[in-house]
């Protein structure tokens, strides 16, 4: 059974579509990185499957049912929690707040999985009662990344999690994403750094122009000499 | 110097009536991000929901209060059922007008309901206390001292509790709140029993001050957008402060131009503001 299927998605924003037939899957615990260039729809392609652009045609199927066109809060009750690139926090609420955001639909205790993401992000601790709207990029990108974990959810989307952010940063940021895969987590991402991504990737899709171009393993595809060429500047 | 001590205390008063309209009026321009101008007529609907209350059913003002907060909260929550939430997708611009649409609606309502005469909540002359040369009227204590409860219970809601978060977090980015699993909806629902519970507050407390009027709070609309904006619009703490300072300005203006100017005071000090800081007291949204 696979955790996440996508089946010859159409679709994009109002009449135009962005996505000419994508198709993905993954199962339960892997690394997925969506890389291509420049619009490509790879950020499209994730939020297709979120819910946050609307799917025309084709089916999107979630542990083995079908979410096509479901709303974003209904799938994240399912277990799937989204990252967006771009104000990704909510900078007047204290880190903490947003963290309690993330865990809006809990009705149990979750101090637990609030520790959990300060052992995960231990500058978050300190910086627990400061607005996320005064912290640096890469503590945002924290917060961002806390506050998605914070439903424990089976299935992580990141898109471009480490976009603007300084080497030291995506470093972290990387070795972080590794770690919350270690506990099971599933990571799907969209990321420009496409050599780091697929370098730590179960498996990798390549977009052009709204469609599957290349699929394999990360090491296959970083191998690739056409893939090399066209993304990771040879 | 008496007079300016006089004059400090009625601007208190009045920026305490203003505050409760324009923390609405920030609250609701935060999370559905247009500018409510029904809002001054939901303050008369609510001081007259109070009329039925004393005068009607012979309840005492603090009972009549209740009721009243409670229906006009209602009215607020219906309102958005009924038609803002269908114009939920459109242009700002379209929910502002369908709101100078409900203004109109709800005043003729209670012109309709109650007639275009003044009216007021008990009869006979209330005697002030004189203290050291300064007057106050025993409402005052009332008002001032209500808006101060109300809105410490505003700040306990929005700083501890989850649904306060909420809507703390759905004012700073409502894309983000529902990829986060917030109920928008609820928020929203709360925003407007808040705003109500709010604005009739203002709308009693404004005739227990003066007397009760159809364009009672019409004419206060210019001031309690005006402290809105002064203070940062979609900043509830802000609105406040705004709310106080055009307030206290209004009535000091008076030690030097005729009281009919008051209503340009409020303008004024939000033209000012907008020139020097368009985000205005509290870093709110640009309009």
């Amino acid at each position: 059974m696979s955790l996440l299927l996508a089946e010859d998605v159409y679709g994009g924003y109002g009449g135009t579509d962005i996505l000419h037939g994508v198709s993905m899957e993954m199962d339960a615990g892997e690394i997925v990185v969506i890389v291509g260039p420049n619009g490509a729809g790879k950020s499209t392609a994730m939020k297709s499957v979120f819910g946050l652009v609307h799917v025309r045609e084709g089916r999107v199927r979630f542990q083995d049912e079908d979410i096509t066109n479901e709303a974003p809060d209904r799938i994240v009750a399912r277990g799937m929690c989204y990252v967006p690139q771009e104000h990704n926090v909510f900078p007047s609420l204290t880190v903490h707040e947003n963290l309690e955001m993330g865990a809006f639909i809990r009705t149990d205790d979750y101090t637990a999985q609030i520790d959990r993401v300060y052992d995960l992000f231990p500058p978050l601790k300190e910086k627990r009662r400061q607005p996320a709207g005064t912290l640096s990029g890469g503590q945002r990108q924290m917060v961002a990344i806390g506050r998605a974990l914070m439903l424990d959810p089976k299935l992580l989307l990141l898109d471009e999690p480490t976009a603007g952010l300084s080497p030291k940063f995506i470093d972290l940021i990387f070795q972080r994403i590794r770690e919350i895969n270690d506990q099971g987590v599933g990571i799907l991402m969209v990321e420009q750094n496409a050599k780091q991504a697929l370098g730590m990737a179960d498996r990798g899709y390549v977009l052009v122009l709204g469609r599957n171009r290349h699929e394999d393993t990360g090491r296959n595809l970083l191998d690739d000499p056409e893939v090399a060429e066209m993304f990771l500047g040879g | 110097m008496i007079d300016i001590v006089q004059l400090l205390i009625y601007g208190i008063v009045l920026g305490s009536i203003i505050a409760l309209g324009a923390i609405g009026v920030s609250l609701i321009f935060g999370i559905l991000r247009f500018a409510h101008f029904a809002h001054g007529d939901l303050m008369t609907l609510g001081a007259y929901f109070a009329l039925v209350g004393v005068a009607g059913m012979n309840l005492p003002m603090f009972f009549a209060f209740l009721l009243a907060i409670a229906a006009t909260a209602a009215v607020s929550i219906g309102i958005d059922r009924v038609l803002y939430r269908r114009l939920r997708r459109s242009h700002p611009i379209i929910l502002l007008i369908s709101s100078v649409g409900v203004a109109l609606m709800l005043r003729s309502l209670v012109q309709m309901i109650w007639g275009p005469d003044n009216k007021i909540y008990q009869a006979g002359v209330q005697m002030p206390w004189i203290v050291g040369g300064l007057r106050f009227k025993p409402d005052w204590v009332m008002i001032v001292g209500g808006a101060a409860a109300l809105m410490i219970l505003l700040h306990l809601f929005l700083q501890r509790t989850r649904l306060g978060k909420a809507m703390r977090a759905m004012s700073d980015n409502a894309d983000l709140a529902r990829v986060s699993g917030i109920d928008t909806e609820k928020v929203v629902i709360w925003t407007w029993l808040i705003a109500g519970v709010l604005a009739a507050a203002a709308g009693i407390f404004l005739g227990m001050d003066t007397r009760l009027h159809p364009i009672m709070g019409w004419k206060l609309l210019l001031p309690v957008f005006a402290a809105a904006i002064f203070g940062g619009i979609g900043k509830p703490y802000g609105a406040i402060v705004g709310a106080l300072i055009i307030g206290i300005a209004q009535e000091m203006s008076t030690l030097v131009i005729s009281p009919a100017y008051k209503p340009a005071v409020a303008f004024a000090l939000m033209v000012l503001m907008l020139i020097w800081r368009p985000t205005g007291l509290f870093r709110g949204k640009v309009l």
